[in-house]
């Protein structure tokens, strides 16, 4: 039996309404535990005051360095003891997910049982890192936590400058526009950076994410220092069936107005079925008797809207892979940066394959930690070095793919120009 | 497979050695996995929607497979966990996903067990939707709650917003999806979004000269400033550090290294609305969202003059952007004057 709930009126407000409520569940779980009445206690001064009360601090495991996040409260009375006592630590265990963040409902029992018997009863499933957030539990406790769910078959994710804790998309598990299998790249590419993981020694965090086509779920463009996006090389796939289908659902005008009129590069037409062309960078289907789409390849870029609406009537290609883009952060220091192409385009289906990228993530790694100022991420080290400089720094060769637009300042130096030609012409001519 | 942590020096009255981390790293998802997403590995056909809340996969070896999402509170206490194993196991198969907006997925491979599961979800209060062209559950953070540095509560922001949105998250009523996220400071790890509610410090950091020289690392704190505004300087004879208040930006990026600089203040901290963020290629190149309302009042318990600006900012873009228009995309095509002229905010 708990103590006596603190009046919370503030709070109390957010349990009415439609949404599901996390002040009736702190409060369900704060009739069983001191402790979480007390959270409810502090969390009802904040919504008073506007005022945060949680400090850092120093709290891990056995073995490793990151992965709790440690919280003191700094609430306290004139004499310098916690208002709220049962609640004066309130730290978090960041746990790795897997893959796509599947579970059976045997797994999140026994996660359930666990925080239960050693924390507050309270998990979020998922942090914005894409970590199981095990919220709230005392010094005494963590050691004790952490072993029932190491045992269970879980591990601690990043926190701090240390590589972090990855997220993948539903992926080939249940989605037709999966480019590779992303849940393997995830779990080779970071379970060959545990160290860097568990004991945080980078300039600042690292973070890895996988998203299996360009409508990049993962959100991974614009937050991940190395995001990997599935793609395609070769032309567009057609399910006449499903075209036929999908045109007498949806009529000429939705498909002009819907496929025809987004498509960035306007690569895809609609043609009468007499007028269709063929051809190795072609890719027709009929929609009826009368009318054909017709996409020429070359000048697809590859941005998914045709495939997302008319999903299974087109679908990405055969030859399939994936895009590697580094550097991307939000806002501190220097403001958004996007990430940026390093590698255009690499199969992703043999274990070599997985080698490779693994290999590929171990060279940008190492040299963010040899050449990143402290509290720099790669994006911020990429601008104040030049790309080009970070290209030979990891050994990958300049590729015209890289390059948005021509420049538009003639200030500069065309010494070597025809050799870099030559070697790009070189290239081209051995692919 | 890993290497192992390289054990410390044994103390001398050694207590109990503690437990040894298995160094297991990212499980494998296949054990946790429904059984018809293993089978069809890889081998999908295509997806409808046969109705908001479900997708419907099919094979290319002809199996099909139902999802049901529905939305939850994201910190979730263990009996809500139970609740939703219960609701898995009696009317699903035991196997869920969740989705990076933390909304749950119960996957089943038999149609007739959707409608059922969708009953007792919804009765259970959680609502049923978040799919396609719908307002889907807002990606946050951790808030007064357990954050170090928030300068609001990302959880009871979400929590009144969704209240007021939550016929939106049930329905498919959108041009487009419509991603949010809210953020408890500047650094946003509630990240890109559609629309973004995020705190806007609008006063210098208050420093306590009496701590600085023994909580911050100085010439660190110096070096985080985006614009060179922080310099060492001797304060009533005390190391500590000064702000030039007319360069200070009010980022905040000083208060994590050094909680002497307090950015946080309960009347100036405001929040800000930002639109227009877009992660996908689909039709353009990703975009980073903008700042589009500011000066908006911090207001627990329900946050009202936010849920009033967001309202305004989703009606125009219901009522007036094309299908399949994004946010990014409508106002790409009207231009920023006809988007603070539709949305009735100043454009400032």
């Amino acid at each position: 039996m708990a103590k006596k709930m603190h009046d919370t009126p503030m709070l109390d407000q957010l349990e009415s309404g439609p949404w599901p409520s996390f002040v009736t569940g702190l409060k369900r779980v704060a009739q069983e535990k001191d402790y979480m009445a007390d959270v409810l206690g502090t969390l009802e001064t904040s919504y008073n005051t506007r005022k945060g009360y949680w400090k850092g601090g120093t709290v891990s495991v056995f073995g490793y360095g990151g992965g709790v996040i440690p919280r003191f409260t700094e609430l306290k009375d004139e004499n310098g003891k916690p208002k709220f006592p049962d609640a004066a630590e309130f730290h978090t265990l960041r746990v790795m997910p897997p893959p796509g963040m599947h579970y059976n409902t045997d797994v999140l029992r026994k996660m359930a049982d666990i925080w239960e018997r050693h924390g507050s009863g309270l998990i979020a499933f998922h942090g914005q890192s894409g970590d199981i957030m095990f919220q709230g539990v005392t010094s005494a406790n963590v050691q004790p936590a952490w072993d029932e769910i190491n045992e269970l078959g879980f591990d601690l994710g990043g926190a701090g400058p240390a590589v972090r804790t990855a997220m993948s998309c539903v992926g080939a598990a249940r989605c037709e526009q999966s480019c590779y299998d992303e849940a393997k790249a995830h779990r080779t590419v970071l379970n060959n950076f545990l160290d860097d993981i568990h004991r945080p020694a980078l300039p600042y965090k690292f973070k890895f994410k996988f998203s299996g086509c360009p409508n990049d779920c993962m959100n991974s463009v614009q937050r991940a220092d190395m995001a990997v996006i599935g793609t395609w090389r070769d032309n567009i796939r057609t399910d006449e069936a499903l075209a036929r289908k999908w045109f007498a659902k949806h009529g000429m005008h939705e498909l002009v107005r819907d496929v025809i009129a987004r498509c960035p590069t306007k690569t895809i037409q609609i043609k009468p079925v007499a007028d269709a062309q063929t051809g190795p960078t072609l890719s027709t289907v009929a929609l009826d008797d009368q009318n054909c789409l017709e996409i020429d390849n070359r000048d697809c870029v590859r941005c998914m809207h045709c495939v997302n609406v008319m999903t299974g009537a087109l679908a990405p290609g055969k030859d399939k892979g994936a895009t590697i883009l580094v550097g991307g952060k939000r806002t501190l220091k220097i403001g958004d940066l996007m990430g940026t192409v390093v590698v255009p385009f690499m199969k992703l289906e043999t274990e070599e394959d997985f080698e490779q990228l693994v290999d590929l993530g171990q060279r940008v790694v190492e040299f963010f930690a040899d050449n990143a100022l402290e509290h720099e991420r790669t994006g911020e080290m990429i601008e104040r070095i030049g790309l080009v400089n970070f290209l030979e720094g990891i050994g990958l060769e300049v590729d015209p793919n890289m390059v948005s637009a021509p420049r538009t300042n003639p200030y500069v130096r065309m010494d070597g120009w025809e050799d870099e030609v030559a070697k790009i012409n070189a290239r081209k001519s051995a692919a | 497979m890993s290497e192992v942590a390289q054990a410390p020096q044994a103390a001398k009255a050694a207590p109990p050695t503690p437990r040894r981390a298995k160094e297991t790293g990212v499980p494998d998802n296949r054990q946790y996995m429904h059984p018809a997403l293993i089978r069809n590995y890889g081998n999908w056909k295509y997806h409808d929607r046969p109705r908001p809340g479900v997708l419907h996969h099919v094979s290319h070896s002809g199996e099909e497979v139902w999802s049901v999402r529905a939305g939850t509170q994201r910190q979730m206490d263990v009996y809500t966990i139970r609740k939703l194993c219960d609701l898995a196991d009696q009317y699903a198969e035991g196997h869920v996903r969740f989705t990076i907006r933390s909304n749950i997925e119960f996957m089943v491979a038999d149609e007739k067990k959707v409608a059922p599961l969708i009953q007792a979800l919804e009765s259970a209060g959680f609502p049923v939707g978040g799919t396609g062209n719908s307002v889907s559950m807002i990606a946050h953070t951790q808030g007064w709650l357990h954050c170090d540095i928030p300068g609001t509560d990302a959880s009871g922001v979400v929590k009144a917003l969704m209240d007021e949105l939550h016929e939106e998250f049930k329905r498919e009523e959108m041009p487009n999806r419509v991603h949010m996220s809210t953020s408890c400071c500047e650094i946003n790890c509630g990240g890109q979004a559609d629309i973004a509610i995020i705190v806007q410090h609008t006063k210098p950091p208050k420093i306590n000269h009496d701590l600085v020289a023994n909580v911050c690392e100085r010439p660190a704190v110096v070096a985080r400033c985006p614009v060179a505004a922080i310099r060492p300087a001797l304060v009533n004879g005390k190391p500590s550090l000064e702000v030039d208040e007319k360069k200070c930006v009010c980022c905040g990026a000083c208060y994590p290294p050094c909680p002497p600089m307090q950015i946080n203040d309960p009347e100036h901290s405001k929040l800000a609305i930002w639109v227009g963020g877009k992660n996908s290629n689909a039709r353009a190149k990703p975009t980073f969202m903008k700042m589009v309302a500011s000066g908006l009042p911090n207001n627990p318990p329900r946050w009202t003059e936010v849920s009033v600006v967001v309202k305004k900012i989703l009606h125009a873009y219901k009522a007036d952007a094309r299908p399949w228009e994004r946010m990014s995309d409508w106002i790409e095509r009207i231009g920023w004057p006809r988007f603070f002229e539709k949305t009735e905010l100043p454009f400032t």
